[in-house]
C-alpha cells in the first residue's frame, strides 16, 4: 500500500486542458498565428484607422475625381495650374499673371467690372487651396492680387468616380463587412447549435421530423432564400444580415446533430450515467465541453462564408447601400471600372483576399488545434 | 437498375412537388407585385393586365391553375418581358450556359484530377505544396474578384481576350467565363482527388498491383484511379446541376446572355412565372444528375448495388 501511495504523489502535476492544450497546438502553427495577427491587424486598421485617415469616407472633392494612388500629396504641380485657371474662370475675371510662392501661389487678375473682395471664396472653395486672401487692390478696382495656401492632401489608394479617398472607404468598408460577418455568423451558429443540440438530444421522431424540414430548405436553391429575405426586409441591412445568418445555420445544425448523437453513445458518457451522474451533469461536463471544438472550428468557416456573401449580395446591388459601403460595393464599384481606374478593384480585393485566406488558415490551424484524434 | 432509376424519378415527384409549393407561396407572399413600377401603371390598365393574367383569382386558385400548365410543359409568359414566354426565355439562355457551365466541369475535372494526382503522387514535397497553395487559392478568392481580374489582366493589359459579350459563342468570348467559372472547381476536384487518390494508393490492390511489377503508369491510372474517382464522382452531381444553370456574377461580369441574372431579376421584378420556370429548372437539373451521379456510382464500383 505504502508503494502505491508512494508513486501516487508526484501525480499531483497539473495536466493541461483541452483548450490549453489546443492553444499550445496552435502556437506551433506558424502559418495559423500569422493569420491571427493578421486578423488582428485588420480588425484594428479597419475600426480604429477611418479615425486616422485625414478624410471622411463620404467627403467628396470634386476636384480629384479617379486621381490615381500616390506617396506624394496633392495637388500635383501641374494641377495647381487647372485648378487655379478652373477658380478663376468662376470668379469670371482673367488672370493676368500668376506664380508659385513656396506653399502658396500669388495671382492677379483683371476685370472690366470693379472686383469683389467676396470672389475670393470661389478659390477656397476649391479643393486644391485654403486660406485666400486679398494681397492688395488697385485703386479703381479693377484688377487684384490674391493669395492662396495650396492644400496639401494624400490621396494613398486614390479616389472613386465621384472624387471620394478610396483609403478611408476602404477601412470603413472592412468594418461593416468585418461587423456583418461576426454578426451573422454568430446568428447562424446560435440557430444552428441549438436547432442541431434539440435534435440530437431529443432523439427519435422529433430528430427524424427536425431533419427532414433542414433537408427540404436544402434542397430550394440557397439564392432563392437570400433573395427572398432581401425582398422581405428591403434595404434595412442590419436586420437582412440577421436573416441571411438565419439562413446559414443549415449545416451547423447538422454537425451539431450529428456531434451530439455521437457523444451520447460514447463509452464514458455511458459510464458517467451508470455513476449516477445526471442529465445536467452529462450535458455540462462531456457533451458541450466536446461539442465546442467542431462548433469553433465550424464558425470560423461561416464567418468567411457571412463576408463572401455579404460581397456577393453588395456585387448585385442587394446588399449595403450608399453611401455606406462594404469590400463587397467597392469590388463591384472597381469591376465597372477597371478600364480607368483599377485601384478602385485592387485595393479592397487585396483586402478582402487577404482576410478571407486568414480566416481560412486560422480555420485550419484550429481544426488541426482540436482534433483529438491527430495527436 | 432500370427499375433503380424508375424508383428515384418516382420519388423526385414529391421532392419536386414540394419545392414548387414552397417556391410558390413564398414568392407570393413577398409585397409588391409584377405591375408595380416606380413610375405607377394607369389603375385601369393595372386591373386589366392583373386580370387578363389571372392575378385578381384567389392564391390557391392561381396555384391549381399553374400546377396544371405546368403538367403540361407549360411555364407561363414571362411578366416583365411579355414578348416572350418563359419556356421561350430558357431555350433561348440555357443553351449558352449550359456550354460555358459544361466547359468548365469539364476543364475542372480534367486539370483538378491531374493536379490531384500530381499531389498525391508527391505527398508532403515541392509539388504537393504547389497544388495545395493552388487549391487554397482558388477556393478562397471570390469569382466576383478573379473575374474582374481576369478581364483586367488578359483583356486590358495583355489584350489576348475580350473584355466581355458572347460574340455569338465564338471560342475566345468563351475563355474568359469558363476559366473564372473553372478555377474553384479545380481547386475542390484537386483536393478531393489528391485526399482519395493518396487513401488509394494505400489499398492492398495496389500493393499487389505493384508487387507484381506492374509500371507505375498502370498502377496509378488503371488501378488507382478507379478507387480514387469515386467521391469526384459524387462531388460532380451537384456542380454539374450548379454551373450548368449559369452563373450570375460571371454572367454578369462577362456579358453572357445566360440564364443566371433570370433568378435574380426575376424575384426583384416579382416576375412569378419566371422565377418559378428558375426553381422548377434547377431542382430538375440537381435531381438529375444526382440520379445520373448514382448510376455512375455503380458504374465505376460494382460494390455498388441498387436492388
Amino acid at each position: 500500500m505504502t508503494e502505491i501511495a508512494a508513486t501516487a504523489a508526484p501525480a499531483a502535476v497539473v495536466g493541461r486542458s483541452l483548450w490549453g492544450n489546443a492553444w499550445a497546438r496552435l502556437k506551433r502553427n506558424r502559418a495559423a498565428m500569422f493569420s491571427l495577427y493578421y486578423l488582428a491587424l485588420i480588425a484594428a486598421v479597419s475600426v480604429f484607422g477611418p479615425w486616422f485617415v485625414p478624410h471622411d469616407y463620404t467627403t467628396i472633392y470634386g476636384d480629384y475625381v479617379r486621381t490615381p494612388p500616390s506617396l506624394s500629396a496633392y495637388p500635383k504641380p501641374d494641377m495647381i495650374q487647372t485648378a487655379l485657371t478652373d477658380a478663376i474662370k468662376r470668379m469670371r475675371v482673367d488672370i493676368k499673371e500668376w506664380h508659385q510662392d513656396g506653399g502658396r501661389v500669388v495671382v492677379t487678375v483683371t476685370s472690366t467690372k470693379p472686383i469683389d473682395d467676396r470672389n475670393v471664396r470661389y478659390l477656397d472653395r476649391s479643393d486644391a487651396f485654403h486660406d485666400t486672401r486679398i494681397e492688395n487692390k488697385s485703386p479703381d478696382g479693377l484688377e487684384a492680387t490674391m493669395s492662396s495656401a495650396i492644400k496639401q492632401q494624400y490621396f494613398f489608394f486614390g479616389t472613386d468616380n465621384t472624387g471620394r479617398d478610396q483609403l478611408s472607404r476602404t477601412l470603413v468598408a472592412g468594418r461593416i463587412s468585418l461587423a456583418i460577418g461576426l454578426l451573422a455568423g454568430v446568428v447562424a451558429g446560435v440557430i444552428g447549435v441549438v436547432y442541431g443540440a434539440t435534435a440530437g438530444f431529443a432523439g427519435g421522431r422529433v430528430d427524424e421530423v427536425m431533419m427532414r424540414i433542414v433537408d427540404v430548405l436544402y434542397s430550394l436553391p440557397f439564392i432563392f432564400f437570400v433573395i427572398m429575405l432581401v425582398v422581405f426586409f428591403g434595404r434595412n441591412f442590419v436586420l437582412m444580415f440577421l436573416a441571411v445568418g438565419a439562413v446559414l445555420w443549415l449545416d451547423m445544425a447538422r454537425i451539431v446533430r450529428g456531434q451530439a448523437l455521437s457523444i451520447r453513445r460514447q463509452e464514458y458518457v455511458q459510464a458517467a450515467e451508470a455513476m449516477g451522474v445526471g442529465q445536467r451533469g452529462i450535458l455540462l461536463r462531456h457533451v458541450i465541453p466536446n461539442l465546442l471544438g467542431p462548433v469553433v472550428i465550424y464558425m470560423t468557416l461561416l464567418v468567411p462564408q457571412v463576408i463572401i456573401l455579404e460581397s456577393f449580395l453588395s456585387f448585385l446591388g442587394l446588399g449595403v447601400q450608399e453611401p455606406m459601403t462594404s469590400w463587397g460595393v467597392l469590388i463591384s464599384v472597381g469591376a465597372k471600372n477597371i478600364g480607368y481606374a483599377n485601384w478602385l478593384l485592387l485595393f479592397p480585393a487585396f483586402f478582402l483576399v487577404s482576410t478571407l485566406f486568414a480566416l481560412n488558415f486560422v480555420g485550419d490551424g484550429l481544426r488541426d488545434a482540436l482534433d483529438p484524434k491527430d495527436r | 437498375m432500370l427499375r433503380y432509376v424508375f424508383r428515384r424519378l418516382l420519388t423526385a415527384i414529391p421532392t419536386l412537388f414540394v419545392i414548387v409549393t414552397l417556391a410558390f407561396f413564398l414568392i407570393r407572399v413577398a409585397p409588391g407585385g409584377p405591375f408595380n413600377q416606380e413610375r405607377g401603371l394607369n389603375p385601369q390598365i393595372k386591373a386589366n393586365l392583373e386580370a387578363q393574367f389571372g392575378l385578381n383569382d384567389p392564391l390557391w386558385l392561381q396555384y391549381v391553375h399553374y400546377l396544371g400548365n405546368l403538367l403540361h410543359g407549360n411555364f407561363g409568359p414571362s411578366y416583365n418581358l411579355p414578348d416572350f414566354t418563359v419556356t421561350e426565355l430558357f431555350a433561348k439562355g440555357l443553351p449558352i450556359s449550359i456550354q460555358i457551365g459544361s466547359s468548365a466541369l469539364l476543364l475542372a475535372l480534367v486539370l483538378g484530377s491531374i493536379l490531384g494526382t500530381i499531389a498525391a503522387l508527391n505527398q508532403n514535397r515541392i509539388g504537393d505544396y504547389s497544388v495545395i497553395a493552388l487549391a487554397t487559392a482558388g477556393s478562397t478568392i471570390p469569382t466576383f474578384v478573379t473575374a474582374p481580374i481576369i478581364q483586367l489582366v488578359f483583356g486590358l493589359s495583355w489584350k489576348l481576350l475580350p473584355i466581355g459579350g458572347w460574340g455569338d459563342g465564338a471560342f475566345i468570348n468563351k475563355v474568359g467565363p469558363v476559366l473564372t467559372l473553372a478555377l474553384p472547381q479545380i481547386a475542390i476536384v484537386a483536393r478531393l482527388m489528391r485526399g482519395s487518390m493518396i487513401e488509394s494508393l494505400r489499398s492492398h490492390h495496389i500493393r499487389t498491383a505493384r508487387a507484381l511489377g506492374l509500371s507505375d503508369w498502370s498502377v496509378v491510372v488503371k488501378h488507382g484511379l478507379r478507387g480514387a474517382v469515386l467521391p469526384i464522382v459524387s462531388y460532380t452531381g451537384p456542380a454539374a446541376a450548379a454551373l450548368l444553370t449559369g452563373s450570375i456574377i460571371v454572367e454578369t461580369i462577362f456579358s453572357i446572355p445566360g440564364v443566371g441574372r433570370y433568378f435574380v431579376d426575376a424575384a426583384l421584378n416579382r416576375d412569378y412565372t419566371l422565377v418559378m420556370g428558375t426553381v422548377v429548372v434547377i431542382a430538375l437539373f440537381t435531381i438529375v444528375f444526382n440520379l445520373i451521379v448514382d448510376v455512375l456510382y455503380a458504374v465505376v464500383d460494382p460494390r455498388v448495388r441498387y436492388d
